[in-house]
């Protein structure tokens, strides 16, 4: 039983870190239509912003407010490099979408490797407060807090998200724009705006997948952010795009079944997933979330 | 045509799609009241029109000429801004959000502080009752009469109006002719129809394309009253069906010349008898 | 090659139509294809959808012009494989270019890794800028090639020939297997399905399952195994032979096939699968043989490859190689004759002639901001990539329009839409 627990809260708790990385990409694909690969870059991005900040930031650290303190500054850093991305790079090339994807797959070479250039491609040890490290009794499991940090995250993340698509008025222009990008245009709204806006949030939300990836793993390197990155890829995939809920869905999916059968057959979790993978674009192409034929027609 | 000045004004118009040339210098001017439709058979380019006006064509489309709207030029600006200068689009599909409920879709389309929704619900008063629902759970007469709804919230200086009717069944094809005729007594509307009874009853100037171009230009009524030309111009029967078919068709349209009511069952273009097929089936 | 009238009545913008498409589509590469998709299975009157337009790179321009030029045309491949296989023999010193003289082991190996990515790039291009589909997973079959021929080396006795045919065979049979998966989709997702094999396959190396890949370390040739011809520095000669026959077996299936009639209904496929449903053909049947033949002549690369370096390495599979090969097409020209061998080939060297330019004395001067991102070479690759992608969208090929003797006859139009792409699609309305 304890096992399963454990189980079921790591696997949440990978859960949430796909969520993380894969609720900006399903936005800005939703609705932008573009295939973002410079994403798993804004997860390293973030992580190093992080990292740097607990060490030379004042203020900031490693413990309590301090690293608050720099997991914010981490986040800020992530909206900020998405939004000048998207300004800079992404909306010179509004509607050619195959112009944008090449552009995204160049930034993501060449962006890798100037971090690469900048602090070395070793792993570095990531900075985290005490508590992180250790482990929670619950139901007779020893839960990694950095889990259970992961898992909340994601939660409070999907829940700000939901209300924000909800309530306000930005998101109900992403709503209408996900479904019929044309047809917001012609009600007289700018949707351009909402794409660097969606930019940000994606970038803020896969900066803070980097850092409580670092949290977890316990180190940062410039290439993290690509692995996770195809993850990321495949929730959105399964979820469908453009889909808050779905993805979250679907991360879910993913996280549980891949720590799950790894538990029992190390490696072959991974393999289960690109099978689900495979099996959902076989059945229903569109995502378990998706408008069927799409709605980017 | 009326003598001021036309409110828009479209000069040698040319759009090319994909490799096809589908619009080769179309001209006409949309004066500052009244219905100017636009007709012409199936695929000769009438929704393209708007949509080239609007800057609606898809990715990858040429478009030359030159479009004024109210003395200015149109072409080159983006969609959105040039819909706030008083542009209103009702596109053939209806356009509206399945995944938004009533008064969301409503609400986005508010372009003022202080949107007319007295009109809105007091044309559509059902449309208040249902604002909470989901629009893709609205039946096929609901939506074209949220997208109808959509455009009299702001002050609109020229509504752009691709086939209200298409699919719907004749008792809403009545209602929706009401709406448009009311409608039209406050806002000129550039209107895509092929319900010949609609056009009728609320066009004042008619804009035929036929090949790419304008083929005619000239008030409706005696062009409707020409039968052979309406049937030149706007095809008969798109299905090749035999004479007797048309022969009952002509005698609908002459029926119809003489009692000037909205044609009902009709799918599109009196002088063609199929009623179910031309536009789809008939949704409630 | 057949003369193709460029489309007639072109009236309207002079600038190429965008390229650009919704997901769901197939994607159609960025930049010009000329021949290719001039030769389309339909004959439309105005002209062979969006790239009907531009000319013919390889084939005698339309307008009938110059008959010596065609002939030089015709035999320059031949002359260039004639020249490349006998640079062994020339003592030539390219100062600039190569730190040894042409004969040199070192700069043999250089060029051939360069031939074989050459070759690698235009197989990919045969599903990218002939097919029109995006994959993100190629890599998956040069390493299949690659480390099928290491493991078995290692695991059985057979000779190498052996092992390579079976190596070969397999990942063909990979490709098959996977291909006919991944293509019961389109676009977006099909990138995807793409990626995630591939993945598998990363995993698959690194992890090491039965001790059979070696690794993060990868797995080493044994020198005992091989043929003495191909062991030793003295044979790098016989090495760089292979992968010049590697390219010259890629270039040769690729063009065959453009020149055949399945090429114009992959150029079809590309452009339009609607078209080709109509025709009674389908279009799932002509992207999975692609993808097929593409994977086959991929793992063909890798036993190359892994001969040239001695061994494989999960490097081989990464998704970075992919997306290097995605740059190397897109940098040459996608869907041109020669393009994507021409920015492979120079790719390559650009990665590794970087990388020795970083490491060298000027570099090491700069102060420490530039010197380190200009170390790197994907740095400075990605980054030309980007510009590329704005100003230059019909790649190396593209440029190559604007020099060559085919400006004076082709209508300046034409000649320019190498460029057209970048200033903002063909419009007359400003993209909003």
């Amino acid at each position: 039983m304890s096992t399963f627990i454990l189980l079921l809260l790591t696997g949440l708790g990978l859960a949430g870190l796909y969520y993380l990385v894969a609720s900006g990409l399903s936005l800005v694909f939703g609705l932008a239509d573009v295939l973002n690969f410079a994403h798993g870059l804004f997860l390293s991005v973030g992580a190093y912003a992080t990292w740097w900040a607990a060490t030379s930031l004042p203020g900031a650290g490693s413990e309590g407010f301090g690293f608050v303190l720099a997991v914010a500054f981490g986040v800020v850093a992530g909206a900020v490099i998405a939004s000048i991305v998207e300004l800079v790079l992404i909306r010179p090339l509004y509607r050619r979408t195959i112009a944008q994807v090449l552009v995204t797959v160049g930034l993501s070479l060449a962006g890798v490797a100037l971090l690469q250039a900048i602090w070395g491609a070793d792993p570095r040890p990531f900075p985290r407060p005490a508590w992180a490290s250790k482990v929670t009794m619950i139901g007779g499991a020893a839960v990694p807090n950095s889990s259970l940090l992961l898992a909340a995250s994601a939660a409070v993340v999907l829940a700000g998200l939901l209300a924000f698509l909800r309530f306000t008025r930005v998101g109900l222009v992403i709503r209408a724009g996900v479904e019929d990008r044309a047809m917001v245009t012609a009600l007289g709204i700018d949707v351009r705006k909402a794409f660097t806006l969606v930019f940000a949030i994606g970038g803020a939300a896969a900066a803070l997948a980097g850092i409580l990836a670092g949290v977890q793993f316990s180190v940062v390197s410039p290439g993290q952010g690509t692995s996770l990155l195809i993850f990321g890829f495949i929730v959105v995939v399964i979820g469908g795009m453009g889909s808050v809920t779905g993805t979250a869905w679907a991360a879910a999916a993913v996280g549980l079944l891949q720590q799950f059968v790894n538990y029992y057959a190390p490696g072959l979790g991974d393999i289960c997933v690109v099978a689900l993978l495979a099996v959902v674009l076989l059945v229903r192409p569109q995502g378990l979330a998706g408008v069927a034929g799409g709605a980017h027609a | 045509m009326s003598a001021a000045a036309p409110l828009l004004s479209v000069r040698d118009l040319r759009v090319r799609i994909a490799g096809s040339q589908i619009l080769q210098g179309v001209s006409f001017d949309a004066p500052a009241t009244g219905v100017t439709v636009l007709l012409g058979r199936n695929g000769v380019g009438k929704s393209t029109t708007l949509k080239a006006i609007l800057g609606l064509t898809p990715a990858g489309s040429q478009v030359t000429g030159e479009v004024l709207f109210d003395g200015a030029p149109l072409l080159r600006e983006p969609t959105h801004q040039l819909v706030r200068r008083g542009l209103g689009y009702v596109p053939e599909d209806r356009g509206i959000f399945a995944g938004l409920t009533v008064a969301e879709n409503l609400k986005l389309a508010e372009r003022v502080p202080d949107p007319d929704y007295d009109t809105a619900y007091g044309l559509f008063p059902e449309l208040k009752q249902r604002s909470r629902q989901r629009a893709g759970t609205l039946s096929g007469g609901q939506q074209q009469m949220l997208a109808l709804a959509r455009v009299l919230l702001n002050p609109n200086r020229l509504l752009l109006v691709d086939e209200p009717t298409k699919g719907l069944a004749p008792r809403l094809v009545t209602e929706v002719a009401d709406v448009v005729a009311r409608i039209a007594e406050t806002v000129p509307i550039v209107l895509v129809e092929q319900n010949l009874g609609l056009v009728r009853r609320v066009g004042r100037d008619a804009v035929v394309l036929a090949a790419g171009t304008v083929a005619y230009r000239g008030p409706i009524g005696p062009l409707l009253d020409d039968e052979q030309l309406t049937r030149a111009l706007l095809g008969v029967g798109s299905h090749g069906r035999g004479r007797a078919v048309r022969d009952t068709g002509d005698a609908r349209a002459a029926v119809d010349a003489r009692t000037a009511a909205p044609v009902t069952g009709d799918g599109g273009g009196g002088v063609r008898p199929e009623a179910a097929n031309g536009q789809g089936t008939a949704q409630s | 090659m057949s003369t193709e009238p460029v489309a007639r009545d072109l009236t309207g913008a002079p600038e190429r139509p965008d390229p650009a498409v919704s997901p769901g589509a197939a994607a159609p590469p960025v930049g010009d294809q000329p021949d290719v998709a001039a030769k389309s299975v339909v004959e439309q009157p105005t002209g062979a959808g969006r790239s009907g337009e531009a000319a013919p790179a390889g084939a005698p321009p339309g307008a009938g012009g110059a008959p010596g030029w065609s002939v030089v045309r015709r035999f320059l491949p031949v002359g260039v494989l004639v020249l490349l296989a006998a640079l062994p023999y020339t003592n030539l010193h390219i100062p600039v270019l190569f730190d040894r003289p042409l004969n040199a082991p070192g700069t043999l190996h250089l060029i051939a890794i360069c031939l074989v990515f050459g070759g690698l790039a235009l197989s990919y291009d045969l599903m990218f800028g002939r097919t029109g589909m995006l994959s993100f997973g190629h890599a998956l079959y040069f390493a299949a090639g690659g480390y099928g021929t290491a493991i078995l080396l290692a695991q059985t006795t057979w000779p190498l020939w052996t092992v390579a045919l079976v190596a070969v065979v397999g990942a063909t049979v990979l490709a098959a297997l996977l291909g006919s998966i991944a293509l019961r989709t389109k676009g977006i997702a099909f990138a995807m399905v793409t990626l995630a094999f591939a993945q598998i396959g990363a995993i698959a190396a690194s992890r090491n399952p039965g001790r059979l890949t070696g690794g993060e370390e990868g797995l080493s040739l044994d020198g005992r195994r091989l043929p003495e011809a191909l062991v030793g520095v003295v044979n790098t000669v016989n090495l760089y032979w292979l992968a010049l026959a590697f390219v010259a077996l890629v270039a040769f299936v690729v063009h065959r096939i453009d020149d055949a009639p399945a090429g114009r209904v992959l150029a079809a496929v590309r452009d339009d699968d609607r078209r080709v449903d109509v025709l009674g053909l389908s279009p799932y049947r002509y992207r999975l043989l692609a993808f097929v033949i593409a994977g086959a002549l991929a793992s063909i690369g890798g036993v190359v490859y892994v001969l040239l370096i001695g061994g494989a390495n999960p490097g081989l599979t990464a998704s970075d190689l992919t997306l290097s090969l995605l740059v190397m097409v897109v940098l040459g020209g996608p869907g041109t004759r020669w393009g994507p061998l021409a920015g492979g080939v120079v790719f390559a060297y650009l990665d590794h002639r970087l990388t020795a330019v970083g490491a060298s004395e000027a570099v090491e001067r700069l102060p420490s901001v530039l010197s380190g991102p200009l170390s790197e070479p994907l740095f400075i690759l990605g980054t030309v990539f980007i510009l590329a992608v704005y100003f230059f969208p019909g790649g190396l090929a593209g440029l190559a329009h604007r020099l060559g003797p085919l400006q004076r006859l082709l209508p300046a139009r034409v000649a320019g839409g190498g460029s057209g792409g970048a200033s903002g699609g063909a419009s007359g309305r400003t993209p909003s």
